[in-house]
């Protein structure tokens, strides 16, 4: 009855195996047929458009707001595009693969949206040359590839125009991220805003070490509020700060997209980042031919890649309108958020009265303004 | 002092998962079964409560939710263990790395989903003491409940009849079969019971402690929980006290990093873990203290017969 | 009634077609999966299993994926045969990456060749030192090496992480916690153009040749197995346990080690906190589905790679979720642990008669 039964399992498994095998064979007939009629048509073939996300699309933060954009530019452009993504791509040795494939499967146009894909995205755009690579936050660049990002400063410094109104115990804090100089600039931004309408407030950072940890940052939230923070700002990519300030009775702001939802009686306002203008514009850039590489975009509320959304309705008049009158000098260049007199932590003028800081001083910020408080982490 | 009681009281909440998760898998050990399936089991809990209460909004379901997906996941794992005998640690192992990829997979459609308004418990009358009432009275009634755990498991292991034939199985099967228990009866149940309290844990964990879904969010607690039973030396008491230390210790981190105290992160976040391997060494270096602490037949299969 | 049966010995049939019946099983559930999702079994199954070799330069990447899983499975078949539960192998590959990354660093513009065999040899060195600590503290203190193993993962991961964020940062590298970029002369040379494959597949197929060798033809090797079947007539034949203890952690560690570095020097070219890829305890499921033996786990460290990119390429192009990959190494792994009973078991079907039965076979 055994070796039977043996001889029959084995015999199973092995016509089974044939039998997949074959399917996998025949399917594979069906991919040459598919192209053909494609090739028919002589009218211009849809540009295809890949993006490469870091986090998933349901994140409701950073990689949902890249999301949109990719949205945004498919209802700009209908059938004259054809996009695709791949999200969770790690920043690692892995990134290369997927965007070598992505490549190969014929997209003309990639966006790699965080900072672990420029090196994958270099040794690719050097082998393929005909493929035009959109790197986010990232600083290298090639003939065909370039950089782009977004000046969350500004959502920052209105978040804290209305942080310095709105905090009683004049303590604010901030779950941060990594201190990369973006977040530390984003961290001087909300200083400098709240200190705009409020000298007294003093900022405490705590600082989680990753992009998107929810169970940390709850944590971080926690420890911040039971310093003494009453309003909360993050540089992280989830909604846990706001749903801990909601659940502590305190207030809290969104981050890369509008997070009402997640804390309606916390929520103070959201500093929302459009990737849609720059992706709209980067698509029509290469469906006119007028793409170029070596280029570093750097967008804000001027080309309406930043904005300061959702106003809590407990928020005073005369907050609402002095963000009204940011937003519109910003938008026309007559208003600066990194203008001087700026002091920094040790007392010293990092800026000088009425000098208007560059891009390039704003790119390597690797300092606290006075008000903030604790020191940067760095080499221990 | 106010900061102080807060701390406490944060980390009396940080704790409570890893002191039931490691509460359920001190019950598995006790029976001499190691189920390195802990992360996957607490990962799929996690996504069960979530989802649960995201269709019914009542929590007490989530939990439930939680606890029969940590049972049915110990199941398999029981009867793949104790009646098949596959090897205990590569049978965890797969357990926890399908639990990751299953609950990951399963939560897909839930990632951007709130639960209803989360309330802030308080004990009347005792969360008015100054202090006091802060630091220990304002908690989930979880936190409580793993409290009784551990007082009734202490309780249980050492008074009860039960808790004695648990133990005997653990420390020697051959002896207890021949006494005509059912020893793989037993054990099932101890696995099934701790993987219960382990998808516990996890409902905590997405329903309670982060209100979200995330995959992953149980960000390796799974594991620490592991090394608390072998570092709490299987004592209830000691496993709740180091839960309430290796649950404070990030919480303890922030802190101070509030509190503008520089602190190198990384050395307090490897604490945990270096004081398991201290204790591990320690407990393991006289073979009288280890048979007094350590299941004797922690990790090796039982066959009736053989 | 299902009854398990103790086969007189082990079958050798079941041997090889259990990882084949376990391997049939994931496919079948993974149908039904595709199925249940919407998307085509058929096209599903073709991302798994046929798009991964369809080219040069796929095969080339199966093989730069299956390359670190190999290496590092090989060292614990020495470990698992020796009954020695190496789950550390993780926070070895780390480890050996670190200090692999730390002599690659030591390199700039002039530095000659040499210095690539010494990132290797460093990163061998790094993983043996790491697996060392396990052996140490089982040796001295007979701690169990499962629960040590497994916790210096963490540690390592926290050695990484402090080296990243601070000392090792670099400084034009605007804050991110990341090495520079490994110069040129660091990087394991490539196999050839048009592909990352690199020396380090080689490497590992040696090391399979000679793990064959070491555990079927040598003397040591076999004494090392002996001391992990039956302990006590290793004691009495003379083989020390001791030694069998130290080899077998030396040896894994290393092995992981070897990975490490290959893996930094070769297609990441720099440390980042992103390095503990998983690759420690996917070789685990390698070791066992190839049996221990150094064939089955060339194959099967070629399946898991065919998973692991199957899943990306389903996700790129079928918009499968990326967290299927794991589903079907967990459920390999439990198919065969299931199936694996059929070589220790037979399974028999009580009837009536068979009840009546049971008092003679018994």
């Amino acid at each position: 009855m055994t070796d039977f039964s043996k001889r029959s399992v084995i015999k199973l498994a092995a016509l089974t195996a044939v039998a997949a095998a074959a399917l996998v064979g025949c399917g594979k007939k069906e991919e040459p047929k598919a192209e053909a009629p494609a090739a028919a048509p002589a009218k211009a073939e849809p540009l295809k458009i890949a993006f490469a996300y870091v986090g998933p699309v349901g994140d409701g933060g950073w990689t949902f707001a890249h999301d949109n954009g990719r949205k945004a530019v498919e209802k700009e452009f209908g059938d004259k595009v054809v996009t695709s993504f791949v999200e969770k791509v790690p920043e690692s040795a892995d990134a290369e693969r997927v965007i070598r494939d992505m490549a190969g499967q014929g997209n003309k146009l990639i966006f790699g949206t965080t900072f672990g894909y420029m090196e994958p995205m270099l040794k690719v755009a050097a082998d393929m040359k005909d493929v035009k690579f959109e790197h986010a936050t990232g600083y290298k660049s090639a003939d065909n590839m370039r950089t782009y990002d977004s000046r969350t400063y500004e959502g920052a410094y209105m978040a804290g125009v209305v942080a310095g109104k709105m905090t009683k115990s004049n303590t604010l804090g901030v779950v941060a991220s990594i201190p990369i100089p973006e977040v530390i600039r984003n961290i001087n931004s909300f200083t400098l805003g709240a200190q705009s309408v409020n000298p007294k407030i003093k900022t405490k950072v705590v600082w989680v070490n990753e992009w998107f940890n929810p169970p940390k940052e709850t944590e971080a939230a926690t420890a911040l509020i039971n310093g003494g923070a009453d309003v909360l700002m993050q540089n992280t990519d989830s909604s846990a700060v706001l749903q801990t300030a909601e659940k502590l009775g305190k207030r809290a702001f969104g981050w890369d997209s509008d997070m009402t939802a997640y804390g309606p009686k916390a929520h103070l306002g959201s500093a929302v980042i459009n990737w849609g203008p720059y992706y709209i514009k980067a698509v029509r850039d290469a469906l006119e031919g007028k793409w170029t590489g070596n280029q570093a975009a750097w967008w804000g509320v001027k080309e309406g890649a930043i904005d300061f959304v959702s106003i809590a309705a407990d928020v005073p008049e005369e907050t609402k309108k002095k963000l009204d009158e940011v937003k519109a000098g910003l938008k026309d260049g007559s208003f600066a958020i990194w203008k001087g007199p700026i002091v920094g932590q040790d007392g010293k003028e990092v800026l000088a009265k009425d000098a208007v800081a560059d891009d390039k001083f704003l790119g390597g910020i690797n300092f606290y303004v006075k008000g903030v408080d604790g020191k940067i982490p760095s080499g221990k | 002092m106010e900061t102080y009681a807060l701390l406490i009281a944060a980390t009396l909440n940080a704790g409570t998962v890893l002191a039931i998760a490691a509460l359920g898998l001190l019950i598995n050990e006790k029976a001499g079964v190691v189920n390195l399936g802990a992360e996957g089991m607490m990962l799929c809990a996690a996504i069960a409560g979530f989802a649960a209460v995201v269709h019914t909004g009542n929590d007490w379901l989530g939990f439930a939710a939680g606890m029969g997906a940590g049972a049915l996941l110990a199941a398999v794992f029981g009867l793949l263990v104790i009646w098949l005998g596959t090897n205990q640690y590569a049978t965890g192992l797969a357990l926890s790395l399908f639990g990751v990829g299953f609950s990951a997979f399963a939560g897909i459609g839930y990632v951007q989903d709130k639960l209803p308004e989360r309330v802030q418990h308080a004990i009347p009358l005792l969360a008015d003491i100054p202090l006091l009432g802060q630091a220990l009275f304002r908690q989930h009634p979880l936190v409580y409940v793993a409290m009784a755990l551990c007082v009734g498991l202490i309780w249980f292991l050492d008074r009860t009849r039960t808790g004695l034939v648990l133990r005997a199985v653990g420390e020697s099967p051959e002896a207890a079969h021949a006494l005509g228990y059912p020893v793989r009866r037993i054990r099932l149940v101890a696995v099934v019971t701790g993987g219960a309290l382990c998808g516990l844990a996890g409902a905590y964990i997405s329903v309670i402690y982060t209100p979200l879904w995330v995959e992953g969010m149980v960000a390796g607690k799974g594991w620490i929980a592991l090394a608390l039973t072998t570092f709490a030396t299987w004592r209830p008491a000691r496993v709740l006290l180091g839960a309430y230390l290796f649950g404070g210790v990030t919480m303890l981190q922030f802190h101070l990093q509030g509190a503008g105290v520089e602190v190198p992160s990384e050395a307090l976040s490897s604490l945990p873990y270096v004081a398991t391997i201290v204790v591990l060494a320690l407990i393991s270096r006289n073979p009288t203290w280890i048979r007094v602490n350590m299941p004797a037949s922690l990790g090796r299969a039982f066959h009736p017969g053989s | 009634m299902l009854r398990l049966e103790p086969r007189p010995q082990a079958s050798k049939v079941w041997s090889w077609a259990s990882p084949l019946l376990a391997l049939v099983l994931t496919v079948l559930i993974g149908i039904a999966l595709f199925a249940a999702l919407g998307k085509d079994p058929v096209r599903a199954l073709q991302m798994f299993f046929w798009e991964p070799l369809k080219s040069t330069y796929a095969i080339g990447e199966l093989m730069v994926k299956a390359t670190p899983l190999l290496l590092i499975a090989l060292g614990l078949a020495v470990c698992f045969r020796s009954n020695v539960w190496n789950i550390g192998a993780e926070g070895q590959f780390v480890i050996g990456a670190v200090c692999a990354g730390g002599v690659a660093l030591l390199a700039d513009k002039t530095t000659g060749g040499w210095i690539m065999p010494g990132v290797l040899l460093a990163g061998v060195l790094g993983g043996m030192l790491w697996a060392g600590l396990t052996a140490l503290l089982r040796d001295r203190f007979h701690a169990n090496e499962i629960l040590v193993s497994l916790m210096l993962v963490y540690v390592a991961i926290m050695v990484l992480s402090y080296l990243v964020y601070g000392p090792w940062k670099d400084p034009a590298g605007y804050n991110f916690p990341q090495t520079r970029t490994f110069e040129k002369v660091t990087q394991i040379p490539r196999l050839m153009s048009g592909s990352r494959v690199n020396l380090g597949l080689l490497i590992s197929l040696v090391g399979a040749v000679l793990l064959w060798i070491f555990l079927f033809r040598t003397r040591a090797g076999f004494a090392q197995q002996v001391g992990g079947l039956a302990p006590a007539a290793a004691r009495y034949a003379g083989f020390s346990s001791r030694k069998a203890l130290w080899i077998a952690l030396l040896v894994s560690g290393g092995a992981a080690g070897l990975a490490g570095a290959l893996e930094v020097a070769g297609p990441l070219g720099q440390l980042t906190p992103y390095v503990p890829a998983g690759y420690g305890f996917a070789a685990i499921i390698v070791a066992f589905v190839g049996r221990l033996h150094p064939l089955g786990m060339v194959l099967s460290a070629v399946l898991m790679s065919m998973f692991y990119i199957g899943g990306e390429l389903a996700q790129s192009r079928l918009g499968l979720p990326k967290s299927i990959t794991g589903v079907f190494q967990g459920l390999l792994l439990f198919c065969l642990l299931a199936c694996d009973t059929l070589v220790a078991y037979r399974i028999r079907w009580d009837t009536g008669l068979g009840a009546a039965r049971k008092g003679q076979v018994a």
